[in-house]
């Protein structure tokens, strides 16, 4: 049975449309995440999920419980790490701690737990205090200090500098190896990359795809594409004929193909034995954020650019 | 490590209440703006007042009384009105700005929680200036006791709902801390002239008393001064106590957003 299930929601604030017919649904112990550039809705859908908000239509189940009826007893299962959600400025971190284990009838450890976030030196510091990741490592914290079965985490690592964002991310998959599911919210694709098992991409209020990270990339046309220049000239047919190849291009010396899988063995190993030597040979692999400018016909961050608009650019992993 | 809870009782446990009450004092002291205004500058005004020789003095403009007899249910007033529009508002409206509610809200504690715990920390808070102005004016300073016990603690009850029920509803209508000290501001200056604390309501102009009859303030203060003297409160200024509690309570429930 899923953890999460959510069918057909639709969230409006007056005439704007902030969830339209939105459906997904998490497995247990999956890291499933939620991607999109800000504004995309994410947050909403999140907020109706954990009964924040009233959806305007559609069916949500958590745990099998219904988030709005249900609210007082899912609230004892579910953790959640709010965008935005400060603690007042002159609690320590041992009693933010303490106050919200006392709030749910299981808990963790409170002293393991500051210890597993590296808070355990900074336990009687004021919170106004604390750095911007400390802040958001207490407010992991407090989200997991009801042993949740699910957790919720919106913009995890927002502010966080490359490090701590490095920690989080262990952290979390950490979290997830004890056997919690994970919705994750984010607007960074290499945070979605690393950490989710699922990914559902948001645009404008509404899904345009759920997959892997590398299954997204993988849709894009031409998931990969090797480059070289060849030693001699060649028939196309060659290569086109390969299942893993999808397109042939010249581009001055330069030969580019487009595939899939393992399309570079394919391409180099028939060249070989057609007595043709490829030098300068590039494999570049199309990313979540190509996945998402083909999906969506434009940038992720809404600025179109010629690299970005035509869904060229390429991380390049020669 | 996951039992079945869901079969578990439904809601936080109780003592969840508690530790909230003392969190919340903690942050109460370390933040004293309601003790200071509630509690400290009460005293000390107390303490000048008594410190004045001619306001100890029986004086012919009011009645044969003391000013400083007049001043105990001003300053009476002066507590209520501090703790709840400005004690009481204060973190309420910040928690609400910074999000504490809404993170409270994520977690099996109802936010109304948090609510309940500054309105016993504010009261009690309130109690102990009250009763710690009385005591001391009365014990150190010489003023005649309130004659009228019930009908002075019953004022002073309804006074605290009408004060209450109006810092409700203020910390209800602000959508930020600044504004939340604004209004709390704006109110409290016209309630607590009403009151009498810069003309006493005794020698205040014939308009001027009339209006006051009216504000909560002038209404607690004139039920207060009446018990001090002797006789059960008349019935208009406690209602218009009860009316003040009512309307506000009704309004800061209907109006209160926990985001």
């Amino acid at each position: 049975m899923p953890v999460v299930e959510v069918d057909h929601l639709r969230k409006a604030y007056g005439t704007t449309v902030a969830v339209d017919d939105v459906s997904f649904s998490v497995d247990e112990g999956e890291i499933f995440g939620i991607l999109g550039p800000n504004g995309a809705g994410k947050t909403t859908a999140v907020e109706c999920v954990v009964g924040l908000r009233v959806p305007d239509a559609g069916t949500i189940r958590v745990l099998g419980l219904d988030p709005r009826a249900d609210g007082r007893q899912l609230k004892e299962r579910v953790g959640v790490q709010l965008q935005e959600s400060a603690l007042p400025a002159k609690l320590k971190v041992r009693e933010a701690l303490d106050l919200y284990s006392s709030f749910y009838r299981a808990t963790a450890d409170v002293d393991q737990l500051a210890q597993a976030l590296g808070l355990a030196a900074k336990r009687n510091s004021y919170f106004k205090s604390l750095s911007g990741g400390q802040k958001q490592r207490l407010s992991i914290a407090l989200a997991l200090v009801g042993r949740p079965e699910v957790a919720v985490l919106d913009e995890l690592t927002t502010g966080l500098d490359p490090q701590a964002r490095r920690d989080t991310w262990e952290l979390i998959e950490d979290v997830r190896g004890r056997g919690v599911t994970i919705l994750l919210v984010t607007h960074y694709m290499d945070e979605a990359e690393r950490l989710c098992d699922r990914v559902a991409l948001f645009d404008c209020g509404r899904i345009v795809a759920v997959d892997s990270p590398e299954g997204l990339a993988e849709r894009v046309a031409g998931g990969k594409r090797v480059r070289f220049v060849p030693s001699v000239s060649f028939d196309d047919a060659l290569l086109t004929r390969l299942p893993t190849v999808r397109r042939v291009e010249h581009e001055g010396e330069h030969v580019a193909v487009r595939g899939s899988g393992d399309v570079l063995n394919d391409v180099i190993l028939t060249l070989d034995r057609a007595g043709v030597a490829a030098r300068d040979v590039q494999l570049e692999s199309a990313s979540l954020e190509d996945a998402f400018v083909e999906l969506t016909g434009r940038g992720f961050n809404h600025e179109v650019s010629p690299d970005t608009a035509d869904g060229r650019k390429r991380s390049q992993r020669s | 490590m996951n039992t079945d809870r869901s079969t578990a009782p439904r809601g936080a446990p109780r003592r969840a209440f508690w530790k909230l009450l003392f969190t919340e004092a903690k942050l109460a002291w370390r933040q004293p703006i309601g003790l200071i205004f509630g509690l400290g500058l009460p005293v000390l005004l107390l303490v000048i007042f008594a410190s004045i020789p001619a306001f100890k003095k029986p004086n012919a403009d009011l009645g044969g009384s003391t000013y400083l007899s007049i001043y105990l249910p001003i300053l009476a007033a002066f507590i209520l009105a501090s703790l709840a529009l400005i004690g009481l508002t204060a973190p309420l409206a910040s928690y609400r700005e910074q999000g504490v509610l809404r993170r409270v809200s994520t977690t099996p504690v109802p936010p109304s929680w948090v609510l309940a715990a500054q309105l016993v920390i504010n009261l009690v808070v309130a109690a102990v200036a009250l009763l710690l102005v009385v005591t001391l004016g009365v014990a150190a300073f010489g003023v005649q006791g309130p004659k009228q016990v019930p009908g002075f603690i019953l004022s002073i009850l309804l006074a605290a709902a009408a004060l209450f029920a109006i810092g409700l509803w203020v910390a209800a209508i602000s959508r930020t801390s600044q504004a939340a000290a604004a209004i709390g501001n704006i109110l409290f200056f016209p309630l607590i002239f009403f009151a009498g604390l810069w003309i006493p309501r005794n020698i205040m102009p014939a308009v001027l008393r009339g209006i006051s009859d009216f504000t909560p303030l002038g209404a607690a203060v004139q039920a207060l001064q009446s018990a001090m003297q002797g006789s059960f409160p008349p019935a208009r200024p406690l209602l218009v106590l009860v009316a003040y509690a009512a309307v506000f309570a009704v309004a800061a429930v209907k109006l209160f957003k926990w985001e």
